[in-house]
């Protein structure tokens, strides 16, 4: 669980006063939005484990630039999407589209995928791994700039303002964004869930 | 106002977060009540959200938080020995 903002902030002027391995504290919380943002960007485990280390090394280094107006989490999220987007800019040949490019472009179908009845799909598929590969692929295959929002908005539940502050763009570009996202992901993953994963209903006593 | 489907599809994401104005989200609550196309839309889609986010779905790399915090001692130390150093 992430701490509250009073607690935060009396460790950061902690941190700042001399007191340093309290930063280890402060970050945990964290760990897992830093990886998951820099992920978002660069789509690799390896190369985003390398990038979230940097950005939390560089949150460190530059902790007395932090100003109390904006929260440490969309603070701390803007570092390491500015990681991931330098490690990006490193491993793009100048011929590929830069991320800039990528503008509100993508003139899709997003049309949902028609179904008359959906039973809960239940947590517990999630153990199987062919499940969340599934998951992560859907994900994975969204456009750059709609994964990015719903990185940040749907797994690390940022909010509309605190997504738009991190990534530089207003709050309806990240409407617009998520929107399109989640019905990219209904639209490849319904029929796939459908005929894979059980639904919530046990048929109990079935030959 | 009667809505169609299609104009419920453009609204759904926004009607998750209920982030659209109230009267809107009213007509599109009316009109999931008698529309099972749109109802299976919106339970897929809320279902599908709550699998995606689920720690289990995108799990860290293993060994991450150890080498992350190995690498930062390091980093503490290291800003340590010179003082000047941000």
């Amino acid at each position: 669980m992430r701490m509250t903002e009073t607690n935060e902030a009396g460790l950061i002027a902690r941190i700042l006063g001399g007191e340093k391995e309290l930063f280890h504290e402060l970050i945990r919380p964290y760990e897992r939005m830093v990886y998951l943002t820099v992920f978002s960007i660069l789509r690799n485990e390896a190369d985003a484990e390398d990038g979230a280390q940097e950005a939390v090394v560089n949150a460190y280094l530059h902790l007395t630039s932090f100003r109390g107006d904006a929260k440490f989490s969309t603070w701390l999220t803007t570092i390491a999407i500015n990681e991931g987007r330098k490690r990006l800019r490193k491993a793009k040949t100048a011929a590929e589209e830069s991320i800039e490019d990528q503008a509100e472009a993508h003139e899709g179908d997003y049309t949902p995928a028609p179904l008359t009845d959906w039973r809960e799909i239940p947590l517990e598929v999630l153990e199987r791994k062919e499940i969340r590969e599934a998951l992560r692929g859907a994900v994975a295959g969204l456009p750059d700039i709609y994964r990015q929002v719903f990185t940040l908005r749907d797994l690390e539940e940022l909010n509309v303002e605190e997504t738009a502050q991190a990534l530089g763009i207003n709050a309806n570009v990240v409407k617009v964004r998520l929107h399109r996202a989640r019905i990219l992901l209904q639209k490849r993953l319904v029929p796939f869930l459908r005929t894979t994963a059980p639904p919530r209903r046990w048929f109990f006593g079935r030959a | 106002m009667k809505l169609d489907c299609k104009h419920v599809w453009e609204h759904i994401s926004e009607y998750i977060d209920k982030t659209i104005d109230a009267k809107l989200q009213e007509d599109i609550e009316r009109h999931l009540e008698h529309c099972e196309i749109c109802s299976a839309i919106l339970d897929s889609t809320r279902n599908i959200l709550v699998l995606t986010a689920d720690d289990r779905t995108f799990e860290l790399p293993v060994g991450y938080s150890k080498r992350l915090h190995e690498r930062l001692t390091k980093e503490l130390e290291s800003s340590e020995k010179d003082p000047e150093k941000e």
